[in-house]
C-alpha cells in the first residue's frame, strides 16, 4: 500500500502524467470538451469561450507573475494591444486570422519586453507601479490614435475566415479558441521542464543566487515578459474576434485585477491553477446572476446590484485565499487528492 | 502667455495637489511603518467622503462635528482592516500584499455602491462659495478653506510624529522593527495606528474633494491611483516628499490640462502624472526625498 510519494529519478519527477489513468482521464476530458458545442446552447457556449480565452490570458500572467515573480498590473493594456493589432491587421491588410493572431501576439510581446525594461533596474512594487502607469498611457494612446484604433468609437473586427469558411458562430469560435488554449497549456507545461522555465523559477526564488549560478537575468526576465505578453496578446486577439467590436472600454484596469485574482485564487506558479482560476473567476458573475435571479422574487432590488455584488465577492475571495490558502485552489486540490491517495497511511 | 489663466491653473493645481498630498501622506505612513503598498487608499478617501455626507445631510450634524465623527470611524476602519486582513499577511510575498489591498478596494467600492448607488450625490455646501479676489484672479473660498485644512492637518501630523510618544514610537518602528521591539514598543499596535492615521488623512481628503466639487461619486476612488506618481516623485518613504510631490503633480496635471489638452483634444490631464511616473522611475527612482536604498536587480 502506498504511503508517500517516493521518486527515485528526475525523469519520474518531471513526468506530466503520473499514471496511465491520468492520461486516459485527460483524453476522456478532451473528448467531452470538444463534444460540448454539439449540445450546449449558445449562451452557455459563449461563457465557455470566455473561459478558454481567460485560460490563455491567466497562464500568460502566471508565467510572468507566478513563475518569474514579476508583478504586472498592465495586463489589460497588453490585452488591448493584442486585440487592436489583430483588428487593425484584419481590417487594413485583410490578413487572415491564422497570421494575424500570432502577429498580434508578437507585437504584444515586443511591447511587453519594452515595458519590462524597467524591471531590470527596479523591482517589486516599483514594477507594479510602472506597469500600472503603462496601462494608463496605453489607454490614452488607444483613444488618441484614431487612424489605427478607431478612437473612442472602437474598431469593428472582421469575421475570421479560412478560405470561404467563416468562423462566425459560437461553436466554430469554440474550436478555434480551445485549439489555441490547448496549445497554450501544452507549451507552458513543457516550458517549465526546460532550461528557460527553470531559469524563470530561479529568478523568482532568489535573483542573486540565480545570477551566481549563471542565469542571465537580463535575458530571462525580458524573455519572461515576452512570452507572457505573447500569451496575453493572443488572448486579446481572441477577445477581439469574440466581441467583434472593440473599444478602449473593453479593457479597463479592472480586467488586469481580475486576471491577477484568477492566478491568486487558482494558484501562483501553477499551470493547472491558472486554469482553475480562469474558470472560477469567469463563472463567478454568472453564478451570482443565477443566484440573484432566483432570489429576485423576494429581493427584487438584487438584480440591479449585480456588478457590485460581483466586486464584493471577488474582493472577499481574493482576501480569503491570500490569508488561508496562499497557494490557491491548485494546491488545495493537490492536498485533497494526495490525502485520499495515501489514505490511511500517509506519513 | 495669459498670466491670469496661468495663475488660475496654478491655484487649481495647488488645491488639487494639496489633497493629493494628504492621501499620499497616508500612503507613505503605511509604507514606512509596515512596508505594505496600500492600493486601497483611494477607497479610504471615498468611504470618508460618503460617511461625512451621510452625517451632514441625513443627520444634520454640524460640519466640524461631522468631520470628527468621520475621523473616528475612519480610524476604526483602518485599524480593523489592519488587524483582520493585513496582519495575517505580515512577512508574505509582495504580490500577496499588493493583491490583498486590491481585493480590499473591490470590497469597499462594492459596499459603497450597494449602499449609495453609482449616481453623483450632491455634497452640502459647507464653505461659503462667493469667490474672493486675490490679485487679478477670483478664487473660490472653498479652495482657500481646503488649503487651510490641509495645512492644519499636516501641522498636527508633523508635531504628532515629532513630539508625541506614540509618534516617536512609530518613527522608531519605521526605522527598525527589531530595535523598536526590544525597546518595548508594541510594533503591532504601531501598525494598527499607522493604518488608522492613513485612513483619517485620506477621509479628510475625501471630505475636501466633496466640498470643492459639490458632489461625490464612485470616481473618487481613482484618487488612490493618482497618488502613485505623487509618492514616486516625492520618494516612497518621505512624508515631506509626499507633500511636495502632491503639490507638484497637482500643478503638473492642471497645466497639462490647460495647455496640452486643447492641442490633443482632452485626456492629457489624466495621463500626464503617469508619464511623469515612468520618467521619474527611469531617471530618479528614489524620488526627490526618498532614501537611496532601492534594491537593484
Amino acid at each position: 500500500m502506498r504511503c508517500g510519494d517516493f521518486k527515485t529519478t528526475y525523469t519520474a519527477d518531471m513526468t506530466i502524467f503520473e499514471s496511465r489513468s491520468a492520461r486516459i482521464m485527460l483524453v476522456l476530458f478532451l473528448c467531452v470538451l470538444f463534444s460540448l458545442p454539439l449540445y450546449t446552447p449558445g449562451y452557455l457556449l459563449d461563457i465557455i469561450n470566455r473561459i478558454g480565452i481567460a485560460v490563455i490570458g491567466a497562464i500568460g500572467l502566471n508565467i510572468l507573475t507566478g513563475f518569474t515573480g514579476q508583478i504586472s498590473l498592465g495586463n489589460a493594456a497588453f490585452m488591448a494591444i493584442g486585440a487592436f493589432s489583430c483588428g487593425y491587421l484584419g481590417t487594413k491588410f485583410n490578413m487572415p486570422f491564422y497570421f494575424s493572431i500570432p502577429l498580434a501576439g508578437l507585437i504584444t510581446a515586443s511591447f511587453g519586453m519594452f515595458v519590462g525594461i524597467p524591471s531590470l533596474r527596479i523591482k517589486g512594487l516599483y514594477l507594479a507601479m510602472a506597469t500600472l502607469a503603462a496601462h494608463f498611457i496605453v489607454e490614452f494612446l488607444i483613444v488618441k490614435w484614431e487612424s489605427v484604433t478607431g478612437g473612442v468609437a472602437g474598431l469593428t473586427v472582421p469575421t475570421p475566415k479560412i478560405g470561404s469558411f467563416a468562423i462566425d458562430s459560437d461553436a466554430r469560435l469554440f474550436v478555434l479558441i480551445f485549439v489555441i488554449a490547448i496549445m497554450a497549456v501544452l507549451f507552458a507545461k513543457n516550458l517549465f521542464r526546460t532550461k528557460v522555465g527553470k531559469a524563470f523559477v530561479a529568478i523568482r526564488d532568489q535573483a542573486i543566487s540565480a545570477e551566481v549560478m549563471g542565469v542571465n537575468i537580463v535575458k530571462y526576465k525580458l524573455l519572461s515578459f515576452g512570452i507572457s505578453s505573447f500569451y496575453v496578446g493572443v488572448a486579446g486577439a481572441l477577445i477581439a474576434f469574440q466581441a467583434k467590436i472593440i473599444s478602449p472600454e473593453t479593457f479597463p484596469v479592472t480586467v488586469a485585477i481580475d486576471y491577477l485574482g484568477m492566478i491568486i485564487i487558482g494558484g501562483l506558479g501553477s499551470i493547472l491553477g491558472s486554469i482553475y482560476g480562469a474558470i472560477f473567476i469567469t463563472l463567478l458573475p454568472e453564478i451570482l446572476r443565477m443566484a440573484t435571479t432566483s432570489l429576485s422574487g423576494s429581493f427584487p432590488e438584487l438584480v440591479n446590484k449585480l456588478a457590485a455584488m460581483k466586486e464584493l465577492v471577488f474582493g472577499m475571495l481574493v482576501i480569503i485565499f491570500l490569508i488561508f490558502e496562499p497557494n490557491g485552489m491548485a494546491s488545495r486540490w493537490h492536498n485533497i487528492k494526495n490525502y485520499w491517495k495515501l489514505y490511511p497511511f500517509s506519513h | 502667455m495669459d498670466v491670469t489663466f496661468f495663475l488660475q491653473l496654478f491655484i487649481n493645481g495647488l488645491v488639487v495637489g494639496s489633497i493629493y498630498a494628504l492621501v499620499a501622506t497616508g500612503f507613505v505612513i503605511i509604507y514606512k511603518a509596515t512596508s505594505a503598498l496600500n492600493l486601497a487608499q483611494g477607497e479610504f478617501l471615498m468611504v470618508g467622503a460618503y460617511i461625512c455626507l451621510n452625517l451632514l445631510s441625513k443627520h444634520q450634524i454640524p460640519f466640524w462635528q461631522a468631520i470628527l465623527i468621520t475621523f473616528a470611524f475612519s480610524a476604526l476602519l483602518g485599524a480593523i482592516i489592519e488587524r483582520l486582513i493585513l496582519r495575517p499577511l505580515i512577512g508574505s510575498h509582495l504580490i500577496s500584499v499588493i493583491m490583498v489591498t486590491l481585493g480590499l478596494s473591490s470590497i469597499l467600492k462594492a459596499l459603497i455602491q450597494l449602499a449609495y448607488g453609482t449616481d453623483t450625490i450632491p455634497f452640502p455646501e459647507v464653505f461659503p462659495s462667493a469667490p474672493v479676489q486675490i490679485g487679478p484672479i477670483p478664487v473660490s473660498q472653498g479652495y482657500l478653506y481646503a488649503i487651510g485644512c490641509v495645512t492644519i492637518l499636516v501641522a498636527i501630523l508633523t508635531s504628532f510624529f515629532k513630539y508625541s510618544k506614540t509618534g516617536m514610537a512609530m518613527r522608531a518602528t519605521a526605522s527598525s522593527q527589531q530595535v523598536a521591539l526590544s525597546m518595548g514598543i508594541s510594533v503591532k499596535k504601531m501598525f494598527a495606528i499607522s493604518w488608522a492615521i492613513a485612513a483619517i488623512v485620506s477621509s479628510m481628503g475625501g471630505i475636501l474633494l466633496g466640498t470643492i466639487r459639490g458632489g461625490i461619486d464612485m470616481s473618487l476612488s481613482f484618487m488612490g491611483l493618482k497618488v502613485l506618481p505623487v509618492v514616486i516623485l516625492g520618494g516612497l518613504d518621505s512624508i515631506l516628499g509626499a507633500i511636495v510631490g502632491g503639490l507638484i503633480i497637482g500643478i503638473l496635471e492642471n497645466f497639462s490640462g490647460g495647455y496640452i489638452d486643447p492641442m490633443v483634444g482632452g485626456g492629457a490631464k489624466e495621463v500626464a502624472p503617469y508619464i511623469a511616473l515612468i520618467l521619474i522611475l527611469m531617471f530618479k527612482p528614489y524620488g526627490l526625498f526618498g532614501k537611496k536604498k532601492i534594491e537593484r536587480v
